[in-house]
């Protein structure tokens, strides 16, 4: 199934949610939607049955400098066919509902986004570092990020 | 006395009861590091490799070289261990181990100490081991030693019945537990050995089965006995890190190898005893000298502490419920029935002096 | 009366309690610096809480200030026992966004050593699983073997365990002239040692018991976590990026996707997982016997494709399969020489978290064979 036919069909069946249909060159075509209804969409995604976007390959977390965004890149193991699907949010107020009851998968995904963007999962139930250390201030891969002096008396710049 | 040349050389002295308990030391401490280095070789010969080569031809001298390493290595107590007990435990062990070469003979002309009821001695001081073991894992303060020793008490001691078991079965057999006697009783070649059946008619081969089952039941039951591999879990080095040696180093740890390869050589001379002869030359009176026999019993014994060793290089580790299963649902029952068989066997063979 | 409620009170106040055990960091069996809080009932393991990143290297910062080309070696390190089919993804996604073809031969070469690594980091996997069960034996025949494999890479490209080799737009340079008779003669020596192995361990009967029925992991979870590679397949999924979306010559040759059957016991447990990896090795075997047709006897440039200037303005979502399962990489460039955003999906990654789900109510030497079967890399984990 092609992305124009998939972003047809959420259209019509979440209309405002679904943003626009980006397909600039030498991209990837990927789907914009709005963050509030993101579970009822990925959860349509995944059920509705010539969809069946079964597998969660991959979220990333992203800086666009004006805001953040997640980026998830499903594929469907049954319908071999793949589909990209953005999400944006305000730099101060990063809130993205949880997909991780959708896919189990993206339990871990969104505790590392969270940990190197500081995207807030709402709905996530173990929503705690990953990679750094528990107690590690700021998130390293926003753009602005400064890195700090020293962490537990060792310096962190060598 | 009859059987300990000693007493004959320097006379019913102390002198005499010194030697006597000083030769087995000597002996234990010349087989580890036989063992140690066969173990290296055998290792290296299973995985297609070399093993030590730079130590000595062939690197004959690696033992020693662990040995040195160990002495000279720091002797770690770590912080809240129960000191007494830590400290304590790897002699029990060893104590445990080095008590059953008092009864172990060498030939029919030493025998360190020929009490009447050898077998069971034997029996009773390697479960000295299970104590020991305990201790140690219990005083280290550190959850895997807990585990491991926890593990080993519960396996050491169900392996014990299959294996009391068959050692009743050669008693009723030999009508003795006087390893001297049970011995004796297997003299005249190879085929009065009780792995064959004992002396008697040429219809005693109808009860081999249960012979054969005896055996094996007894010969897995010794492999759990002395936490090798297959029933290495105590220590099980990839699940529980070193089980109940896991905070020893030093000479407290070399105490728990060396009471792990006196072991070996324990149950491997008490199968020797038991079924293949003890010191009898498998050709009758021929080369059945005092000499030849300490050279039998020695190549019997160590025939099997090279199969013990084959083994662990060989086989995964069971899990604990499975070695649970083996020993209360396959080799319990199998020896009960192996039992019966012989008790039968021992009542009609005529030749059993009653 | 007063007595026995004594007693009652006295029964009561006997106390029992879960033990909580640390697994790792520093411990034989979790393949690397993993550490596993887990909570224990006598020997059942009641829950597992994993702990990761003690090898964090910061790599998608670091992509953040390399070049395009400066990413590769640390590509290299992110499975760091199959560093040859890392760079594999990696090449093909700044291919497709730069639009660069690369020649059949050069395909051919990137499949053989894709194979031969998958092959290598199969070997390590089934070795490290048996000496997870207790076999150490298998282990060393097996890496006997995987020294063949390296030493073909390290005359390709100088390094034992990180080759920097395959590049976006061809290779670092052009195999030696005896590499196809090499390939060919590993293809032999690991049918060989395979059957062995096979065996010594796989058809052992106390292996056998230990490794069925432990870890069961039903199709549907196995998807819902996105698992993928043999950890996937074990369950019975014919999921393979191979065939699914295929890259380099992937869909000229003929081979199997190897999936679990439940064999021994349950499918999906982890006697599964294992032999999908040995079956593998065989379809790898076949996959090389058929690419080293497609290698001419004249050589080439192989750097002839290499672009001068790498700056690929777009995004791209690239993937392959790995030995550990499917190894992604979304690549985001903005038309500078440095990229904007390099997101790793490591298949290890993924696949560690489901082993809190599959592994409560086993023994905790179920639990190690359990991690030893979902073949973790933690480089790759921690990144």
């Amino acid at each position: 199934m092609t992305i124009e036919t998939i972003y047809e069909r959420l259209k019509k069946e979440f209309n405002d949610d679904i943003l626009s249909l980006n397909s600039e060159a030498n991209c990837e075509p990927s789907i914009s939607v709005d963050s509030e209804n993101i579970v009822n969409i990925m959860l349509f995604l995944r059920d509705e049955g010539d969809l069946k976007f079964d597998y969660l390959a991959c979220l990333s977390g992203m800086d666009y400098k004006e805001s953040l965004g997640v980026v998830y890149h499903l594929y469907s193991i049954a319908k071999k066919h793949r589909i990209t699907i953005k999400v944006n949010v305000p730099k101060d107020n990063s809130i993205v509902p949880s997909i991780s009851k959708v896919w189990r998968t993206a339990d871990w995904h969104e505790r590392e986004a969270y940990d190197m963007f500081g995207i807030i999962f709402e709905g996530h139930e173990n929503l705690i570092r990953i990679l750094n250390p528990y107690d590690w201030e700021g998130y390293p891969l926003r753009k602005d990020y400064k890195q700090p002096e020293e962490y537990h008396g060792l310096r962190v710049p060598y | 006395m009859e059987h300990n040349f000693i007493f004959d050389l320097v006379g019913n002295n102390i002198w005499a009861y010194l030697i006597t308990a000083t030769i087995p030391l000597i002996f234990v401490t010349l087989y580890a590091l036989v063992a140690i280095l066969g173990e290296l070789k055998i290792a290296s010969w299973v995985q297609d490799r070399l093993g030590p080569m730079r130590t000595g031809w062939k690197g004959v001298l690696q033992p020693l070289a662990e040995v040195v390493k160990l002495l000279q290595k720091e002797d770690i107590t770590p912080k809240n261990v129960n000191k007494p007990l830590f400290n304590v435990s790897p002699f029990v062990m060893f104590t445990g181990s080095f008590a059953a070469f008092a009864v172990i003979p060498y030939s029919s002309k030493f025998i360190p100490a020929d009490i009447n009821v050898g077998l069971f001695y034997v029996f009773a001081v390697s479960s000295f081991a299970v104590i020991g073991i305990l201790m140690g894992g219990w005083s280290s303060n550190n959850k895997y030693s807990m585990l491991g020793g926890i593990r080993s008490a519960a396996q050491m001691i169900s392996y014990e019945i299959p294996m009391a078991l068959s050692i009743l079965a050669i008693a009723a057999m030999a009508n003795s537990l006087s390893i001297t006697e049970i011995i004796k009783s297997q003299d005249g070649g190879i085929w009065n050995w009780f792995i064959f059946g004992g002396p008697g008619p040429i219809w005693k081969i109808a009860f081999f089965p249960f012979i054969i089952i005896l055996f094996l039941v007894y010969f897995i039951g010794s492999l759990a006995e002395t936490n090798r591999t297959p029933f290495d879990i105590p220590e099980g080095e990839s699940e529980i890190v070193g089980g109940y040696h896991t905070e020893y180093s030093g000479m407290k740890f070399a105490m728990f190898f060396f009471a792990e390869y006196a072991n070996m050589y324990v149950v491997s001379a008490l199968v020797t005893i038991m079924f293949l002869g003890g010191w009898n030359s498998p050709f009758g009176d021929f080369l059945n000298g005092p000499i030849w026999q300490f050279f039998w019993f020695i190549s019997k014994a160590m025939f099997f502490v090279f199969i013990q060793i084959w083994l662990r290089w060989t086989l995964p580790r069971v899990r604990v419920d499975q070695l649970m299963y083996i020993t209360w649902k396959v080799m319990l029952p199998f020896a009960f029935i192996a039992f019966m068989g012989i008790a039968f066997w021992a009542m009609l063979n005529p030749t059993i002096i009653k | 009366m007063t007595e026995k409620r004594e007693i009652e009170i006295d029964y009561g106040q006997v106390h029992t309690e879960r033990m909580r055990l640390n697994v790792g960091p520093q411990h034989p069996s979790t393949h690397g610096v993993l550490r596993l809080e887990v909570e224990l009932e006598g020997e059942i393991v009641t829950d597992v809480i994993p702990h990761i990143g003690y090898l964090h290297r910061c790599f998608e910062k670091y992509c953040e200030n390399c070049t395009y080309v400066q990413v590769v070696p640390y590509i290299d390190r992110l499975d760091y026992i199959s560093s040859m089919s890392n760079e594999i993804p990696y090449a093909l996604g700044i291919e497709k966004l730069l639009d660069i073809n690369v020649s059949e031969r050069i395909q051919a070469i990137r499949t053989i050593l894709a194979e031969l690594n998958r092959i290598a980091s199969h070997q390590i996997a089934v070795a490290t699983f048996g000496m997870d069960a207790g076999a150490f034996t298998p282990f060393l025949y097996l890496f006997r073997d995987r020294e063949m494999i390296l030493d073909v890479f390290e005359r390709l490209s100088g390094g034992r365990l990180l080759y920097n080799y395959i590049r976006p737009g061809g290779l670092m340079k052009d195999i030696y002239p005896t590499f196809v008779s090499d390939a060919l003669a590993i293809v032999k020596q690991v049918r060989e040692t395979n059957q062995e192995v096979q065996r010594l361990l796989i058809d052992n009967k106390i292996f056998i018991e230990r490794s069925i029925n432990v870890g069961i992991m039903p199709p549907d979870i196995a998807i819902n976590f996105a698992c993928s590679g043999p950890t996937l397949r074990g369950s019975g999924v014919n999921y393979d990026v191979r065939r699914a979306e295929p890259y380099l010559l992937y869909d000229k040759f003929d081979f199997e996707v190897c999936v679990g059957k439940g064999l021994m016991g349950t499918l999906g447990d982890s006697y599964d997982r294992n032999i999908v990896r040995m079956w593998e090795m065989e379809e790898s075997c076949k996959i090389i016997e058929q690419a080293v047709k497609f290698i001419p006897d004249a050589s080439e440039d192989v750097r002839a494709s290499i672009p001068k200037k790498i700056t690929p303005k777009g995004e791209i979502y690239t993937k392959a399969e790995n030995p550990k399962g499917e190894l992604g990489f979304y690549i985001v460039g903005d038309g500078k020489n440095k990229p904007v955003r390099i997101k790793g999906r490591s298949p290890s990654f993924v696949n560690l978290s489901v082993l809190p789900y599959i592994s409560r109510g086993y023994m905790i030497a179920d639990l190690i064979i359990i991690l030893g079967s979902i073949d973790i890399v933690l480089g790759e984990i921690d990144r």
